[in-house]
């Protein structure tokens, strides 16, 4: 079934929409007799029209995108960096600050040229000398980048525009990586920030992307400013799709105004004062898609994915009977109706490990989570797995939407099922402490958890983080599945779609055995914006090709 | 007095060092993890690890608080662990907008709750005085997101009268700067006016029994001056009293009122550090504050004198 976000917006009526509300007049009416005996202050700004105001998803609290992989860092990173590559929206790396590449001695010799003209903020010129840093930097953080670097004999500079590859083999996903769009993507820094230890953060954010970063109007928990960078150059050919295509900054300032609370942003959104909320809750987005001056759409076409994870380490989940064992009782639609409410167009069921839409999606090993669900029958194999009343306990967080709805079924639903369960809801900030803990339940420790993953976490093996089987060194929950490993390994070296959807298949139905982690649903991520803003990118909340009308 | 007052200062040198030890301590056992936390969702264990390292967080705690208290003692509140911003900068960011509200809040709530109390104790027991108290009842009762939401309905989005949420600095103008003070300020002073309205009524009422009163009034004295020239002013002590103890009820409730009308205060960056675990930003917001309710206490303290030259330290 093709996956589409909701539509029926109504027409805009004539006059729905105007540049000017009341408060406006009252204000401009008042302005007008005491204009001229006020000094001209605001001469330098942007006229409004070019003057773009958005509340984003969360607060930008760290600057650097590869220290930290929170996606709001994330999205700040692509406002003002650059990459090599970009993904398009079938994840296909185009060119972006790369003019082109050139591959020899099979493959093993990868030497890529940058565009010319490339120019950081700062007015330096970009070169292969910042490039080389950047990725190296990158390399110790982006999972891909750190597969990439067990097969790197050499990475250097071979003039100002150009970077050599040296690989130990051909390694046909290595444009791939060098685009990935989240998950620490591979920006391109100066090369004085780009030596900074990849575990400390930059202290400047000084990118070559198409705007800049106005740090001295950050106010952390407050506002975020761009300005559009005028010396950007971006690529000729090719449409906007995703990180590839185009960069064109229609804004001369973006304003990301950090609105902690979602009906103030909302009455924000109505009453003019910003253009875009990322990421409305479920019950305000029924609210604004009574106005007719406003879209609701999907910011991704590609939804995110909902997960139980179960800590491997101890009883009961460390056996795999008695993982497999609630499977039964697990209804995907229970979880996404807690998650974005009973629309059943905004999100999915029948999902699996890879991100329905995306090329490696399959249904193999999902039989177990298809069909009439049944509390009994998961009480009877769990009777058979032998459970015996150990203590589980659950954490989740009360303070973010998806896993904070997603704990609250699955709390429901271990009652249900007759586990002796400790249910521990918590801010966020001491639910991702708490997970850390390999301690046994009786000592602290963990046995469930619910969280979400974005559509580009799991499009593929490369970031897809709870599907890895790699023991104590694994996501939270370490579990432990030695052919999960391999297939993943041989994933990176497959070379066609093909390939790599025979060994997607056979992943999935080595997880829906192992049980990693269950996926419970995915849903599609709202975002509510003004009707007359056109040309918006899908996928994240990207800036550029987004003009006003 | 001048030795009085020196006294006073020099004892709050004690009392915020016990608070420094107990904002550190408090935060040391709390559960949470900043580098969990700024790690992101997809970080591995090991990423973990390798930014609490990075922190320095892994050191013992002892070795972390004697760090911070000789960073203290330098004027240096240290840096944020997730902007790398100056706590003292992110401080100076928040403190005008919080200030502009607490400083309207306060000139609204004195000006409105003080001649309310009074004309409810001049006409006690009438239509008017219990107007005046079920306004004081509601104020206490209704919380003040409640008001807050209330007001930007009908003044923001239906009306369209004032913004929503935001903050203009005073330096962009008057008119703009109040127009977006004034329904956060209505929405934090109600608790406000309430309060000091109560307590202004029983206050005067007690002094409308003396037996000055009613020598004023026997020698032909003006209810108007009665009431505000020679009560009010012996009135002034509890009311005094409890308008610095509502400094503290600001404080906490400029958490929400922010939060509620987007205003970039010491309220939200306060929460935020909390949710993050920012801790060089906790301790250094609540030695702020601390001090401030300090310092609010010495000058409450000095009032009395003014208002009581009976009083004397």
């Amino acid at each position: 079934m093709p996956f589409t976000a909701p539509a029926g917006q109504m027409p805009p009526s004539e006059g729905w929409e105007t540049n000017m509300n009341r408060r406006d007049l009252l204000r401009g009416s008042a302005a007008a007799g005491a204009v001229a005996a006020l000094p001209r202050v605001a001469t330098a700004q942007a006229p409004a029209n070019r003057v773009l105001k958005m509340v984003p998803q969360a607060n930008l609290t760290s600057l650097d995108p590869i220290w930290t992989t929170a996606n709001i860092t994330r999205n700040h990173g692509h406002m003002i960096y650059d990459s090599l590559y970009g993904l398009d929206a079938s994840f296909a790396p185009q060119p972006q600050m790369a003019e082109g590449h050139v591959l020899d001695d099979g493959g093993k010799v990868v030497t890529i040229t940058l565009r010319p003209g490339l120019k950081f903020h700062d007015g330096e010129p970009v070169r292969a000398q910042d490039v080389v840093p950047s990725i190296t930097r990158w390399m110790k953080r982006n999972p891909f980048g750190q597969k990439l670097e067990t097969v790197i004999d050499a990475l250097e500079v071979v003039d100002d525009r150009r970077i050599r590859f040296k690989l130990k083999r051909p390694f046909p996903l290595l444009f791939k990586a060098l685009g990935q769009v989240s998950n620490s993507p591979a920006f391109i820094m100066p090369e004085r920030l780009a030596r900074t230890d990849p575990f400390q953060q930059v202290r400047e954010a000084v990118g070559s992307g198409p705007f800049k970063f106005k740090a001295d109007e950050y106010n952390s928990g407050s506002l975020v400013v761009y300005e559009r960078f005028a010396d950007y150059v971006p690529v000729s050919s090719g449409t906007p799709s995703l990180t590839a295509g185009p960069k064109v900054a229609h804004f001369d300032r973006v304003e990301w105004n950090i609105i902690v609370d979602a009906a103030t942003a909302a009455a924000a959104l109505q009453t003019g004062e910003i253009d875009w909320y990322e990421q409305p809750p479920p019950e305000i987005q029924q609210l604004l898609r009574r106005n007719r001056g406003l879209v609701i759409e999907a910011i991704d076409p590609l939804p995110l994915t909902g997960i139980l994870r179960f800590n491997h380490l101890h009883a009961p989940f460390n056996d795999k009977k008695m993982r497999q064992a609630i499977l039964p009782a697990i209804a995907q639609e229970d979880f996404m109706q807690a998650v974005v409410g009973t629309d059943p167009a905004i999100y999915r069921t029948g999902v699996g490990m890879f991100t329905p839409g995306t090329p490696l999606a399959n249904d193999a090993g999902l039989g177990a989570l298809a069909g009439a669900r049944s509390v009994d029958r998961a009480k009877a194999l769990m009777r058979e797995a032998g459970y015996t009343n150990q203590l589980m306990r659950l954490i989740g967080p009360t303070d973010i939407l998806a896993p904070s709805a997603m704990t609250q079924v699955g709390a429901d639903l271990v009652r249900r099922l007759g586990f002796n369960a400790d249910i521990v809801l918590t801010d966020w900030g001491t639910t991702v402490q708490r997970r850390t803990s390999r301690e046994p339940v009786e000592r602290g420790g963990w046995s469930m958890l619910f969280t979400a993953f974005s559509s580009v976490d799991f499009a593929d093996p490369a970031a897809h983080f709870p599907l890895r089987g790699n023991g104590a060194s694994a996501w939270f929950g370490w579990p432990t599945a030695p052919r999960l490993e391999e297939l993943r390994d041989a994933w990176f070296e497959a070379p066609d779609l093909a390939t790599e959807q025979r060994l997607a298949r056979e992943m999935q139905t080595v997880a829906m055995d192992e049980l990693p982690y269950v996926p419970v649903g995915a849903y599609l991520s709202m975002t509510a914006i003004k009707r007359n803003l056109t040309g918006r990118v899908p996928g994240l909340a990207l800036f550029w090709n987004l003009r006003r009308t | 007095m001048f030795a009085y007052v020196v006294r006073r200062v020099l004892a709050t040198i004690p009392v915020m060092a016990v608070v420094a030890l107990f904002v550190f301590s408090l935060l040391y056992i709390a559960p949470g993890d900043p580098a969990a936390v700024i790690a992101g969702d997809q970080a591995t264990p090991d990423d973990v690890e390798r930014i609490r390292a990075s922190l320095g967080l892994d050191r013992p705690y002892l070795v972390r608080f004697g760090a911070w208290v000789f960073d203290i003692l330098r004027g240096d509140l240290g840096v944020s662990i997730f902007t790398n911003l100056p706590v003292s900068l992110m401080i100076k960011q928040r403190l005008e907008p919080t200030l502009s509200l607490m400083v309207v809040t306060l000139i609204l709530a004195v000006s409105i709750a003080v001649p309310m109390g009074v004309i409810a104790a001049a006409r006690v027991g009438t239509f008017i005085d219990k107007l005046v108290m079920g306004f004081a009842v509601l104020g206490f009762s209704v919380p003040v997101f409640v008001v807050g939401y209330l007001l930007a309905y009908i003044f923001a989005l239906e009306l369209e009268w004032l913004p929503v949420q935001g903050y203009t600095p005073f330096s962009n103008g008057f008119f703009p700067w109040m127009e977006n003070l004034i329904l956060p300020a209505i929405a934090l002073g109600s608790v406000y006016i309430a309060l000091i309205a109560r307590i202004t009524r029983a206050s005067m009422l007690e002094v409308l029994q003396q037996d000055y009163i009613r020598t004023a009034r026997a020698k032909g004295a003006g209810l108007r001056s009665i009431l505000f020239l020679h009560a009010l002013k012996n009135a002034a002590v509890p009311i005094v009293t409890v308008i610095g103890i509502g400094i503290a009820l600001l404080i906490g409730g400029a958490v929400v009122t922010e939060s509620v009308f987007a205003i970039p205060g010491l309220g939200r960056l306060t929460v935020d550090a909390i949710l993050r675990r920012d801790y060089p930003v906790i301790q250094g917001v609540v030695l702020l504050f601390s001090f401030t309710y300090v310092l609010v206490n010495l000058i409450i303290d000095i009032l009395y004198t003014l208002f009581d030259p009976r009083i004397r330290y």
